[in-house]
Order: structure tokens, then sequence, then C-alpha cells
């Protein structure tokens, strides 16, 4: 079938950048890089199902620098993704839909996000139970 | 009687060919995740220790290790709702589509089968 150049509406280049397009990006970015996290999850259980070697050698990957990071990077994408969806949710039912709510509620779910991937892995860390 | 024209009607579905079934199922698995989430996290953050001995026990207790089953079954559905959301909106080309949400399809059945049998292994083993 030919491909002929047919006329467009105004084009995503047009668009400023701004907070409300970057968190919608970062919704279904940390969405997807969940998936992997349940890859992950799934691993562990099959591991921890398997013996007491599996799941140390399972234990001995997460706390490896790249399994550390990853883990980091799932955390925050979690939080992420919790607060940004029940900001989504809100939405849904008609809530905060003003200009200034919209970009508070979008800070709220970052610095909330970075706060409590923080405060969990400094729990973590106090405890050694990694 | 539809206001719309035939060709509406059959053209106007959008790229999941399909109504508002798939949106109402992404909020619920949403919202039924809130809780199991919640659970999940504080469940591993409480644990005294997350050695081999402890988490088994924690499993095997029947209602860990029952929420643990319900935790991923609502994930794998909930991300292959939104994955496939993913796939329609970036991916035109039918022949890439539509073997990608097979695939998509397949891989959430698996990675669930997968961790809900392991779990049963350990709820249910020595």
């Amino acid at each position: 079938m030919p491909v002929r150049a047919r006329p467009l509406s105004p084009h995503l280049q047009i668009y400023r950048w701004q907070i409300g397009n970057t968190l919608s990006i970062l919704h279904r970015f940390t969405g997807v890089f969940l998936g992997f996290g349940f890859l992950a999850l799934a691993y562990w259980f099959v591991a921890l199902a398997t013996d007491a070697r599996s799941y140390r050698s399972a234990a001995h990957l997460f706390a490896s620098p790249v399994g550390l990071l990853a883990m980091l990077g799932w955390t925050f994408a979690f939080f992420y993704h919790f607060l940004n969806g029940v900001r989504h949710l809100l939405w849904d039912v008609g809530q905060g839909f003003e200009r200034a709510e919209r970009r508070a509620s979008g800070w709220m779910a970052v610095i909330g996000a970075s706060v409590l991937s923080l405060g969990v892995w400094l729990l973590l860390w106090h405890f050694h139970r990694f | 009687m539809s206001l719309r024209s035939p060709l509406g009607q059959v053209l106007g579905l959008g790229s999941a060919k399909s109504g508002t079934g798939h949106w109402w199922a992404q909020r619920v698995s949403a919202i039924a995740l809130i809780p199991l989430c919640l659970w999940f996290m504080f469940s591993l953050l409480l644990l005294p220790s997350l050695d081999y001995l402890t988490m088994r026990a924690w499993l095997q207790w029947p209602v860990s290790g029952f929420l643990a089953i319900l935790l991923v079954a609502v994930v794998a559905y909930h991300s292959y709702l939104g994955t496939t959301v993913i796939v329609e909106d970036y991916v035109h080309t039918e022949g890439y589509k539509m073997p990608g949400l097979v695939l998509l399809r397949f891989v959430h059945v698996l990675v669930a089968g997968v961790a809900i049998f392991a779990i049963l292994r350990i709820a249910f083993g020595p």
C-alpha cells in the first residue's frame, strides 16, 4: 500500500515539556519497570520453594551491586506508581482537576515516592536485613 | 437507534477494538492492589529476618500464603492490562501488534502461574 504524507494535527514538538506530561510518561515507564520487578519477585518465590541453596544464591544476586540498584529502582517505581495511581483514581472520581491541584498532587507523588523510598531503605539499612 | 453511521460504528472502536471494559478492569485491579501491596510491604519490613526459614514459615501461615497468591494474580492481571495498552498505543503494524499482544498474555500467565505454583509448594510443603 502506498504511504501518502497526510496532513497532521499540531504535533508533539509544539507542546512545551511540563510536569503533567513528564509524570504521565513516568507512570507508564515505572509500570513497565515494575513488570520486570514482578519477574524478579517470581524468581524469588521459585528460589524459596526450591531449597536453601537456591534461596542463598537468589539473595546473593539481589544483594549484588546491580541487584541493589535494581531494587532501589523498583522501590521508587513502586511508590511513585502507587501514589500517582491514587492520583489517577482521584481524577477518575472527578477530584483534583484544577491546575494548581494537578501540579501540587504531581509534586506530592514525586516527593512522596522519594521520601518513602529513602525511608524504607534507611529502615532496611538500620536493621541489616538484606 | 444509534445516530452513528455504520462505518463510524465499525471504525470508531479505537486501537483496542473494544469498549470501557478494559479501562474499568484496570481501575478495579488498581484498587485491589492498594491493600495487597501495603500488606506485602509491611509484612516484609516487620519480619524479624528475610532468611530462608523465616520466609518459608511466613508463607506457610495460611493467611500470608493466600494473600501472596492473590497479590501475584492481581499484579499479573494489572500488569497485563497496562502493558497491553502500551502495545496498542505504540505498535501500529498489525503483524507485530497481534503477536505482541498474544506474547504479553502468555508471558503474564506463565510468570503468574510459576509464582503461584512456587507459593503453593511452600505452603503445602514440609
